[in-house]
């Protein structure tokens, strides 16, 4: 019987799922291989168990742990999709501001009061704060990036239809960056995140004309000390730097960057 | 048999095939509507809060994260609003490739919308994945046209979700000519799945339901707008500049919703597809004009139905703009431009029509250069009170005739068709407690 497959969404731009929907040219080799059980974007069917669960978005209310704990529940093994998913993306910056500060500067002073003053609206503003699918529940595989890499959806498909192990590089996006031979944005004055980010995306970024803002996440033995120190020395203040730390990881990079001043 | 004299509500939770998390409830007495919602169930992400203390730079960047499938316009009117407020003027080399970029989306977006999330609807069909064994040919060319877009949108900007080759004042790295030109001979070759695709649209069947409201769009004299002009009503028939966006959004608050609502001349108004083609029928391609004939969408229309129609005639129009633009670049080539720029003090304003509709930025920075305020008003949230007053004149006029199911099924498809965006509600919130 072909493995059923689910994907559910969370806080998200939901552009890892429409990632999935691009892989035009493998789209209907993977629908042959697998049945996809419930796909909120692209079809209205719902199923009561999974194989596997694909889980987009950060996590961002109880209720929406809550969800997350009853598709874990329900599923085999459980996929966290996209930096959203996978280390809190862009969003989890707004965990260093405080709550009532972010609502304010979204809906403005009147509706701010409203929502902390009348109980009824509690249960729907329970925004605790923006954590990772990890912080959670268990994650059997990660597809990093802000989008994801269709390849690499592709391989994971691949391996958990025909039982093999998928695997996901090991080394940094600067790794990737030199082997393409790019010209390395130091040499152009600008500063980088590729050094200690996880790489699998090929440095697209920089190959694009961009630098890496780390949206894979820093990778675990990174020495953030000695790239802290080469921000530093490149001209960044601390505030500066900061703002770099925090644009896509930084529910990852929180603890762990002590010396950029994380609240916590 | 008659509903008529049934109370009931109609609960459609987290409608499928929508982007975001929405839920409609409508209830009635005695055939009377007494209230129709629609919920917005979306967790914050806090744009306008988190966007603070980034450079110019990365405001365009970040904030494309608001909308995957949107992208791109999340990109391009926050890059302009940027540029206002840092004094940057951009060469026409750099305009024209952003209209590419922007069609490219367009291309994208409604495709996918009209094959993926509309067709079934018309066919009875939950989803898509049954169509593949029913109709595998009508599949095949969804995921042609769709792959043939996302390229275009890759070859202009370097990736198809969230780009990263455009920036402040132009290109980091300029489109690959020979892969340009690839694009579009397939673009040219394409013409054949395009007409097919009238084709089909051509035999779904469009509930009649009508009701006349503002339209909303940009407004350009020299060409059908997308990417630069006016903010132009229907009602007036005249136009604002993109800084005095408040005047038009007008956001207000309800009493059964914290949605912030928009109105301008009237109770409510609609942006998007149909609202474009109403506006600027005349400035349409052509052959994206003789579509609408085809399919009989005869302006003013007043049917929210029809805006799938719509997105067909922009996807032709979209087309055949995009062969004239490719032509122009692939004929004179391109040059590097300079893209430095020092950050400054100053607010700015901007806007693009994405595939949904009108898409307003607005930021403000420091002495520093350091974003210190930010505002993104998107076009599902402008529609959200026009959908509402469709509901509410539809449902009494259906009641009598469908049973709850059809009527559900219409509700969910008057959603749908609005193509709602609702992920990048930055700015929606609407409370619904049901016991
Ligand atoms: S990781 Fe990026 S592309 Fe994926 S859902 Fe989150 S914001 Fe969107
Ligand atoms: S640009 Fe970044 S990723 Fe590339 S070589 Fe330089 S530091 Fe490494
Ligand atoms: S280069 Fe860096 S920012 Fe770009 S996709 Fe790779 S990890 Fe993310």
């Amino acid at each position: 019987m072909k493995p059923k497959v689910a994907f559910f969404d969370f806080a998200s731009c939901e552009g890892c799922q429409l990632a999935v929907l691009n892989c035009e040219d493998v789209l209907l080799d993977i629908l042959g291989l697998v049945d996809i059980v419930e796909f909120r974007e692209a079809m209205s069917e719902t199923a009561p168990r999974f194989d596997v669960a694909f889980i987009e978005g950060s996590i961002n209310r109880e209720q929406d742990a809550e969800r997350l704990r009853d598709i874990r529940a329900r599923s085999t093994y459980l996929v966290a999709m996209g930096a959203c998913a996978c280390i809190g993306n862009v969003q989890a910056r707004s965990n260093f501001i405080a709550p009532a500060e972010n609502f304010q500067r979204v809906y403005g002073v009147e509706d701010r009061n409203r929502v902390q003053t009348d109980p009824e609206f509690w249960p729907l503003w329970a925004h605790t704060r923006v954590r990772a699918v990890h912080e959670i529940v268990p994650v059997d595989f990660e597809l990093r990036g802000c989008p994801l890499v269709p390849e690499e959806f592709v391989h994971l498909v691949k391996s958990l239809v025909t039982g093999a192990i998928p695997r996901f590089s090991t080394q940094a996006v600067c790794v990737e960056c030199k082997m393409l031979e790019n010209e390395c944005v130091y040499d152009q004055g600008e500063t980088c995140m590729g050094q200690i980010t996880r790489g699998g995306c090929k440095a697209i970024c920089i190959t694009n004309g961009y630098r890496c803002d780390g949206c894979r996440g820093v990778l675990p033995h990174a020495n953030l000390t000695a790239h802290h120190g080469l921000l530093k020395s490149k001209g960044l203040s601390e505030p500066q730097i900061t703002n770099r730390y925090r644009l896509f990881c930084s529910a990852e990079s929180l603890g762990r960057v002590g010396r950029t001043g994380h609240d916590k | 048999m008659t509903n008529n004299a049934k109370t009931y509500t109609i609960d459609v939770h987290h409608v499928t095939r929508v982007e975001g998390h929405g839920n409609i409830r409508i209830n009635t007495r005695d055939g009377v509507v007494e209230d129709v919602k629609l919920c917005i169930v979306e967790a914050n992400r806090f744009f306008e809060s988190f966007t603070r203390g980034m450079t110019p730079h990365e405001i365009p960047w970040v904030v494309g994260r608001i909308c995957g499938i949107c992208c791109v316009g999340h990109q391009l009117s926050a890059t302009k609003a940027v540029e206002d407020a840092q004094g940057i003027a951009v060469s026409p080399q750099t305009v024209l490739l952003r209209k590419m970029l922007n069609e490219s989306q367009f291309l994208q977006s409604h495709v996918l919308h009209v094959y993926f999330l509309a067709v079934p609807d018309f066919v009875g069909a939950p989803s898509v994945i049954p169509l593949i064994k029913t109709h595998p040919e009508v599949v095949k060319r969804a995921l042609r046209l769709k792959k043939l877009a996302n390229d275009y949108t890759e070859v202009m900007g370097g990736r198809t979700i969230h780009p990263m080759s455009n920036t402040l004042k132009g290109w980091r790295r300029l489109p690959d000519l020979e892969r340009l030109e690839q694009v579009r001979n397939r673009l040219v070759a394409a013409v054949p799945d395009l007409l097919e695709t009238v084709g089909i649209v051509k035999t779904l069947k469009i509930p009649g339901y009508e009701r006349e409201t503002e339209f909303v769009s940009l407004k350009h004299p020299d060409e059908y707008a997308l990417y630069e002009g006016d903010v132009f009503s229907s009602d007036t028939q005249s136009g604002v500049p993109v800084r005095d966006y408040r005047s038009v959004t007008n956001e207000f608050t309800v009493a059964h919703s914290t949605t912030k609502w928009s109105r301008w001349h009237r109770d409510a108004y609609a942006v998007g597809a149909l609202a474009r083609v109403n506006n600027n029928f005349d400035q349409l391609h052509p052959e994206a004009k003789s579509v609408a004939e085809t399919l009989g969408l005869k302006t003013p229309c007043y049917n929210p139905y029809m805006n799938n129609v719509a997105q067909v005639v922009e996807i032709v129009h979209c087309a055949y703009n995009s062969l004239a633009m490719m032509e122009t670049v692939l004929n004179g080539g391109l040059r590097e431009e300079d893209i430095g720029h020092t950050p400054k003090a100053g607010r700015g304003f901007g806007a693009v029509e994405v595939p949904r509709g009108i898409l307003f930025h607005e930021y403000a920075f420091d002495e520093a250069g350091r974003c210190c305020d930010a505002n993104a008003i998107i076009p599902t949230s402008q529609n959200v009170n026009n959908i509402e007053q469709d509901m509410k004149a539809f449902v009494p006029l259906m009641l009598p005739e469908m049973s709850q199911e059809t009527l559900t099924l219409h509700m969910e498809m008057l959603l749908r068709a609005y193509d709602p965006c609702i992920s990048c509600s930055v700015h929606m919130l609407n409370v619904e407690f049901v016991d």
